[in-house]
This record gives C-alpha cells, structure tokens and sequence, in this order.
C-alpha cells in the first residue's frame, strides 16, 4: 500500500516521485495522432525546476495563490507542480467557463498569479470587467509570436537558471482552492489542505493502485476534482503515466486506448454513454451467426464474472471488445454525475470493470466507491476506508441525507463562514443527496434535497447561477427550480433545470414571450439551459427585503402543480 | 473560397445526412443541441466530419459555445 506518511505537502511528495522513478515516463500529450510531448519524471523535472526558480524570482511566496486556467496538457501539471513546490496554494478553474465567470472567481480567490491559455487568454483580456483583474503577473502559454499579451508574460520564456529550494508546508496548509459552483451566484470555494489530498490519496490507491507502468487516460478536466486526483496526483506519486489529448473528439478518444494501452480511465456518464452506443452500433451490424456468438460469449462472461471481475479471462473471451479499447484497461471510473446503472451494466458484462463511485468537491474527491467484489451497478460502493458515512433522519425506507465525516473534508468555504457553518456540522459535511446504506454495506443514492441538478457531463449547475439570464423579462415575476426539487423523485436521473412563471394580470404567454425565454436561454451554455417553463397563478412568497422564499415557493409549487405542467423549449 | 452563405448550406447538408434528419427541418438559426437532440459529444463528431469535409483542422475551444449552425459556419469560414 503507497505510504505517504513522510510527506507533508504535495509539493515534498511529487518531488520526491521525480527523484524515484527518473526514466519512467510520467506524460505523455497527443494532439489528434500526433504525439506532441513524451516526458519521463526527470525531463518533467528538468521543465518545472526553470518556472520554480523564476517564480521564486518574481516573489511567489508560501500560501500565495496561482489560479490556472487550461484545458488538460503538460503545462498544466507542470505549472500545478510548480506552485506546490514553491509553497503556494493552486486555484484550478473550469476552463470552460465564460470569460466574465473567470474574472469573478479570479477576484473572489485573490489569486496574485494566473497561468493561463492564450486562447483563454485572449477572451478574459476583451471581457467587461478586465481592467480589475487582481493577478499580479499572468503566465499565457502558446501564445502566438508578435501577439500584444496585454502585460502578460509567456510561460515558455519564464524561466530562470539556478537551483530553486522546495518550500515546506505544514499538512494542515492549504494545498487548493477548488470551486464547487457559484459563478452567477455565492462563489463556493473549498478550501482544501494537503493533508486532505495525501489522505485521499492513499485510500483510492489502496483499492485501485497504480505504479510504473501504468497508463491513465485523462480526459475530464484536471480542474476537475476527479481528474486532478486519478490524473495527477495518483499516478504521479506512484511512477504511472498520465496521457493527455488536446482534443477530445470521440474518435481521437478511441483511437488513445489503443494507441498507448491504456490502464485506466476517468469519465463521466455522457462519455460512458457515447461509448456505449458505439458498442451497440457495432454489435448491430454483426451477422446474425456472429452476433449469436457474442451474445453466446457474453452471457460466459458474466457468469463467470458474476462474484468479481477477471479481467484476463474477459479478454479472452471477447478479445475483439477488449482490443477496441487497447486490450490492457483495468477499469472505467465513473463519477461526478448519475450513471445509469444499465450502462455500467452493459460494459461489466463485456469484461470491463466499472468502478463508480460517489464524490462531493467538498470532500476532496470521492468518499464512497465500488470496490468490484462484487460489481453493482445498482449503488456508488461502500465507504473509502478512512470516510465515514452516515443517513441523517433516515425514513421507514432506510432513506436520509448523506453525511461524512472524514480527513479529506475540505476545511471550510473560503470567506464564507456561514456557508461553512450550514454546510459542516460538527465535522459532518451535509452533503445534500438523499441516500441509504443496504444490507452489503453500498451506498444507495435517491435523489437530492437541494436545488441544483447535475448534468451528465459532471456539472453542477444551481439555478441561481443562471437566473440572471432572465432579468427584466415581460412577466411578473419568474423563478428557477431544479425540476426533482420541485417534485422530488427518487432517482438522479431526468434532471432538468425549469424556468417558474408568474405572468401579469390578464397576460397570456404568446409566441413573443416564448422566443424571448428561448432566445435568452441560449445566452447560456448548453449544459446550463432550462429545460422548460410552468405557469404559476400565484405571487411569488417574499421575504421583508422582497427576496423570493425559494423552499416555500418551491413546496407551494411541488404541491400545486404535476411535472406534466413542464412546457418543454 | 466559398462564400459564407455556401459554406452554411454544406454544413446544414452535412448534419442532415450525419444524424439522418430531413434537411428541411434545419434551419441556420437553430440550436443543434436542440434541433438534432445530440449531446456536446456527438456535436463534436459533426465537427470531425466537417473538418475532413472542408479539410481544416478546428481546436475543440472553437465549438465552444457555440449552439447554432450559423456561427459554427462562421467559424469554419474563418479558417477556410
């Protein structure tokens, strides 16, 4: 079992794996076919050491803060380990966030450095907003020859010669500040300690290890608290190789598992999904003798699967299934959103584990997942040995409100001590997810408490975030619900954001008004649109300063009117 | 090069006959998302079949946000 009890930063651990496993290679980045950056620990070593030393030079001082912002390759993590190094404290944020978001949640993290893509770069410098951008010095890279950087500097010239020292932090230091949502409304940024990550750390390697040889696929987002651990942390401590893709076009995605073997990967439901219906697509087209085959050979499988996975008798089975996905896959992690059971079904029955687990960005990563023994897609798995899970105010059914208790839990929201306060209760974080333990001990989710939903993509989207999009539209008063909010469903599927109306005296809704809601709707990204509208015949319940009571609204709503009323855009 | 217009239309044709959808239930303003009721990865797919089809190479970054065909256009445009 990896023992990272020396190390009391993540700084001190990753260094520690660049000086172990000099000539293993730790990264590998592909742009479409073309290998563009193959490094073995020590090359990467020999890239981050410059950036320490003119960090160091440009005064980056322990416990000062670098947001960055890119999508995942090299720089990325060479940048992050940077940071650590230098004894700072790493904002990651979603790159797929609109310019204008970036400059909020850069201001509220107070990040004195940002490292940045050009191309994201160049959105954030031509947004509203730009002039009170608070980074001190900003880092673009691959930005163009010739291109005004608008004070910023190129990180491929950012470098200085000499030996920089590794800077000591305390566990109970902060390692990252990771946002969990907020963009629109009350920024959350979790504050989280090295410790948190060291501990997690151990816990999911000791169910899926990795080591020297080991190629992980990182397609979700590094800034992503999934990938940041499974696709940095993880196999970097241990000498695994972490491949990344410029491009996550699904075609280019297949052709990586069998291009560089890969060992494991991340992702969230949709990809699984995709996959999915690519598999079938091809099972379809088999000639019936040979589809009868396969069905033949599946059902062996699963029989001989059914207490645990055996991945080298699977791949002798169903070689053709296996070699599609480069023949040396261990397992699918899935996380950060519902999975339909019946899709994770679909791979372990091909041979393919499926570890789904269940995560809050609160609680550093994962706290419960699937350990395969035996498979079940029918829960999030059993508590990672070091969390502790509890139903708070179970019902008949066994079914409460999830609560953890752990090492990993971030330490608070930061500048948000109410927040923190409703959220961590006498060191349980009250997670929101309705849920109940069966008699095996796995975790079973049914459906949330709280109004936000998230989408297959593993995003979490609350409807004050995106209300804004409909300021000063021509009705009375409007207000956004996640639909399961408002008629609370036990499942996290059919998730989908409504838009509540309250129309004027004597108005009707018209094409007019139904373009606009349209038309503003796709001001928004895609994943954050609403998925339809429902008529409400009476005011809106106000507090004194004439805020909307949203639980009682949203109570009055679920009791008064049926999810049918949905009018879908 | 094409004018954007024709470019346009190539890119209506080219998603009709991808997802198999009538080309007259397409229109340059629509929201593909919406219209062809596909996922942002299968948008993605679209965009694989364009490239080869106008023979450009478009970072994944461009179709970001981007939900209409009209601007995906645009975007192709730029780079013919």
């Amino acid at each position: 079992m990896l023992d990272l009890h020396q190390y009391a930063s993540l700084g001190a651990a990753l260094t520690a794996a660049l000086d172990r496993w000099p000539n293993e290679t730790c990264l590998i980045e592909a742009d479409r076919d073309r290998e563009k950056v193959r490094l073995t620990y020590s090359d990467f070593k020999e890239m981050a050491r410059p950036l320490c030393r003119a960090l160091e030079d440009a005064d980056f001082k322990a416990g000062d803060r670098a947001a960055i912002i890119m999508t995942n390759q090299s720089k990325w993590l060479i940048s992050a380990y940077a940071i650590f190094f230098c004894g700072g404290v790493l904002v990651p944020l979603d790159y797929k966030l609109s310019a204008g978001e970036h400059l909020q949640l850069l201001a509220h993290s107070k990040a004195r450095f940002l490292i940045v893509e050009y191309y994201l770069w160049r959105a954030i410098s031509e947004a509203a907003g730009f002039s009170k951008l608070g980074a001190e010095i900003v880092l673009v890279t691959e930005a163009p020859a010739g291109v005004d950087l608008r004070g910023a500097y190129r990180w491929e010239e950012f470098r200085r010669k000499g030996d920089p020292t590794l800077v000591a932090r305390q566990r109970e230091d902060t390692a990252c500040i990771v946002y969990s949502s907020g963009t629109g409304g009350r920024a959350k940024g979790c504050v989280l300690t090295h410790d948190a990550y060291l501990e997690q750390c151990t816990a999911l390697t000791a169910w899926y290890p990795f080591w020297p040889g080991v190629r992980y696929l990182s397609i979700l987002p590094t800034n992503h608290a999934i990938d940041f651990m499974v696709g940095f942390i993880g196999p970097f401590v241990c000498g695994a190789c972490v491949v990344h893709l410029r491009t996550l076009r699904p075609e280019f995605v297949r052709d990586a598992f069998v291009r560089y073997r890969i060992t494991y990967v991340s992702l969230v439901p949709m990809v699984l999904k995709n996959l999915e219906r690519g598999f079938r697509a091809k099972f379809d087209e088999l000639p019936p003798k040979k589809r009868w085959l396969l069905d033949r050979l599946i059902r062996i499988n699963k029989m001989l699967t059914r207490k645990k996975p055996r991945v080298e008798v699977s791949r002798r089975l169903l070689p053709q299934v296996h070699k599609a996905f480069g023949g040396e896959l261990r397992a699918l992690i899935v996380g950060g959103a519902f999975t339909d059971p019946a899709t994770m079904q679909f791979f372990y029955d091909l041979g393919i584990p499926v570890a789904c687990g269940y995560g809050l960005t609160e609680a550093c990563t994962a706290v419960t997942l699937n350990d395969l023994k035996p498979f079940r897609a029918d829960t999030v798995g059993k508590p990672l040995p070091g969390s502790e899970l509890r139903i708070l105010s179970p019902d008949t059914e066994g079914i409460g409100e999830v609560a953890v208790r752990s090492r990993w839990l971030m330490s608070h929201y930061l500048d948000d001590p109410e927040l923190t306060a409703q959220t961590i209760v006498e060191g349980w974080l009250v997670t929101g997810d309705q849920g109940r333990f069966d008699g095996n001990g796995h975790l079973q989710l049914f459906g949330r408490k709280k109004n936000m939903i998230v989408t297959e993509g593993g995003k979490n989207i609350y409807p004050e975030d995106i209300e804004s999009v409909f300021d000063g539209l021509g009705v009375k008063e409007y207000c956004v619900f996640a639909a399961n909010y408002l008629w609370p469903q036990k499942t996290l599927g059919e998730e989908m954001l409504v838009l509540t109306i309250r129309l004027e005296q004597n108005q009707q809704i018209d094409d007019r008004l139904r373009e606009e809601i349209v038309a503003r709707n796709r001001r928004l990204a895609d994943f954050k649109r609403i998925g339809g509208y429902v008529l409400w015949g009476k005011d809106f319940p106000r507090t004194a300063s004439m805020k909307i009571k949203r639980a009682e609204l949203a109570a009055e709503i679920g009791g008064g009117a049926a999810r049918e009323q949905i009018v879908e855009i | 090069m094409p004018a954007l217009d024709q470019t346009l239309d190539e890119v209506l044709n080219l998603a009709a006959a991808h997802f198999k959808v009538p080309r007259e239930k397409l229109a340059p303003d629509d929201d593909f998302f919406k219209t062809l009721g596909i996922d942002s990865l299968q948008a993605l797919d679209l965009l694989t079949r364009l490239e080869h089809h106008f023979r450009i190479e478009l970072p994944d970054y461009e179709l970001q946000g981007v939900s209409d065909f009209r601007t995906l256009a645009e975007r192709i445009q730029s780079r013919l």
